[in-house]
């Protein structure tokens, strides 16, 4: 029997001006106005609606910076509440999970989803804009959704679907043959996996946006850049290099999740598995040089056990107090959360952590932002030690030091959806 | 080889017979929650729906992914201020209610900025 191995179709489901929106579902005034979210401590403006933008408010420009325009046109600020966009981001991304079951969590807003597996599934975009519906429908969050060969095209795709308010929220690139046209409306800096830095070198060779990126020769590219440059090209082209990921993701995010061999029910297990799961997760984003502001935890029993009662799945958002990637102050953290959301009696199938607003350690975002030299030299300790004398030689005892640091916060949404004490006030 | 452990320590005697019957404890959550992810609570203030049981200060439970009817009690944002109302629909024209009289009804039309955020399932009301 001969099976015809099926073409890969990938989507990339991105959360429109997330934070922000996540502001505007429990405050509905703030619909068609301008809104940006600052970073921690007030320094910058990391979100922006597509109204802020257009009154010329930049990308990661600091608040003083941009106060004239804001007082001008009234445009609404607030802080970073990484507790709310955390659980919000939870809804959006199970409920893609209940529809695409080939899912990569690529951050806090984006996920990609493999979908050619879907089977008895004709119209993808009729499908993805369905989805896209009930993300909004059950959640207040809007969502673009691109289609595309490679996760680079669906990226594509969706800067597509961004950039032209008719299309509504999703665009299938795969229903077009010759892409040029397309690809020369991308700016090169634009294209997943051309940073800043690179698409300045670019551009200084007169290479403004994808088509000009994909005429390149072969050859140019891997001397000039290197071979991920060259995979970008291919991904272009629509050949896939890349697959969904379902280990480390950088960048915007880093999750770790494992099912457990055998299942858990004690919750001394549980502690050494989520401990082990952050100590990872940590000592990836060192490599990379980035640290985190918010753990997202999640736990969960099988969700195919017949019996509805021995089900349960739970998570946590934690913000950090400062932005870090101190392997002692993430395990304390997290298993501070863990102690909030375990329930006795259940068996655990899986746990996973997320470490989200990741950010280089030394970015401009944060004006305050906390520099213990110490911390980085017995991290870099930490490190070094466990190359030289194998993976997990130190281990944290899963206790810390705690550093308390105040964060300013002023402009500070609720807690709507966590805590108790804050839900929204509805008049009657 | 495994050593069953049991919940109650042994005294001289005989252990509890009601182990083997053991099972969770009641999970509200079940009872007030259908969809989690689409479930969101809410606080209300004010009177307006006292005769829909609603008083100022009870629990909401508000389901988003379910379709309101004729009659269901709905948050709805009016000019981007949330609040709750009673729906009437007849002849396909949409109508906001409150319960009390003191309150003028509002009618919906496309130029009203208008629209519904969720539909009210449950009331949690204290009452001690």
């Amino acid at each position: 029997m001969y099976i015809k191995d099926k073409k890969k179709v990938f989507a990339l489901a991105d959360c429109n001006s997330f934070y922000a929106s996540c502001e505007r579902v429990f405050n509905p005034k703030l619909n068609n106005k301008p809104v940006v979210v600052l970073s921690n401590n007030d320094g910058c403006i990391i979100t922006r609606t597509n109204e802020a933008k257009a009154l010329g408010i930049k990308m990661g420009e600091p608040l003083f910076k941009a106060k004239k325009i804001i007082e001008k046109y009234n445009v609404k600020v607030f802080s970073s509440n990484y507790t709310l966009y955390g659980s919000m981001s939870n809804r959006v991304m199970k409920i893609l999970e209940q529809f695409f079951p080939n899912i990569e969590i690529y951050s806090i807003d984006e996920a990609f989803m493999e979908i050619s597996s879907l089977k008895k599934i004709y119209n993808y975009s009729k499908y993805a804009m369905q989805i896209r519906q009930i993300i909004f429908q059950w959640t207040g969050i809007p969502v673009s959704i691109g289609i595309g060969e490679t996760k680079t095209l669906a990226k594509v795709a969706n800067h597509i679907v961004k950039d032209n308010p008719k299309i509504k929220g999703v665009f299938d690139i795969t229903k077009i043959k010759n892409k040029n046209a397309i690809l020369k409306k991308i700016k090169i800096k634009k294209v997943w996996g051309i940073g800043n830095k690179l698409s300045q070198l670019l551009i200084k060779n007169n290479i403004n946006n994808a088509y000009e990126f994909i005429q390149q020769d072969n050859g140019w590219i891997r001397k000039n850049i290197n071979i991920l440059g060259l995979k970008t090209k291919m991904e272009l082209n629509g050949i896939p290099c890349y697959e969904l990921e379902n280990n480390f993701k950088l960048k915007k995010s880093c999750c770790v999740s494992r099912s457990f061999g055998k299942k858990i029910n004690h919750i001394k297990d549980m502690r050494e598995a989520v401990s082990t799961y952050i100590t990872r997760a940590a000592e990836k984003i060192r490599n990379e040089g980035l640290v985190a502001n918010n753990i997202n935890l999640y736990i969960r029993t099988s969700p195919f056990n017949i019996n509805s009662e021995k089900r349960y799945i739970n998570s946590i958002s934690i913000p950090l107090d400062f932005p870090t990637n101190n392997t002692i102050i993430l395990n304390k953290t997290v298993l501070n959360g863990l102690n909030k959301i375990f329930k006795k009696g259940y068996l655990y199938q899986k746990a996973g952590i997320v470490l989200s607003g990741l950010e280089t350690k030394d970015t401009d975002l944060n004006l305050f932002k906390k520099n213990n030299k110490k911390d980085n030299v017995l991290m870099t300790t930490f490190d070094s030690i466990n190359q030289k004398y194998g993976k997990n030689s130190l281990r944290i005892a899963s206790e810390g030091v705690k550093k308390k640091w105040l964060m300013k916060r002023s402009k500070c949404s609720s807690n709507f959806t966590t805590n108790l004490k804050d839900l929204l006030k509805v008049k009657c | 080889m495994k050593i069953t452990l049991y919940l109650n320590s042994v005294c001289a005697g005989f252990p509890s017979p009601a182990n083997d019957y053991l099972e969770g404890e009641i999970d509200l959550n079940e009872y007030l929650i259908k969809n989690p992810l689409a479930t969101f609570i809410v606080k209300s203030q004010g009177n307006c729906m006292l005769q829909a049981g609603i008083h100022s200060g009870d629990l909401l439970i508000v389901d988003k992914s379910i379709k309101p009817k004729n009659n269901s009690i709905i948050i709805v944002s009016i000019n981007g201020e949330l609040t709750v109302k009673r729906l009437k629909i007849s002849n396909k024209k949409f109508l906001l209610a409150s319960d009390n009289e003191d309150y003028k009804n509002i009618k919906i039309n496309n130029e009203s900025d208008i629209f519904i955020w969720g539909t009210v399932t449950k009331v949690i009301h204290s009452v001690y």
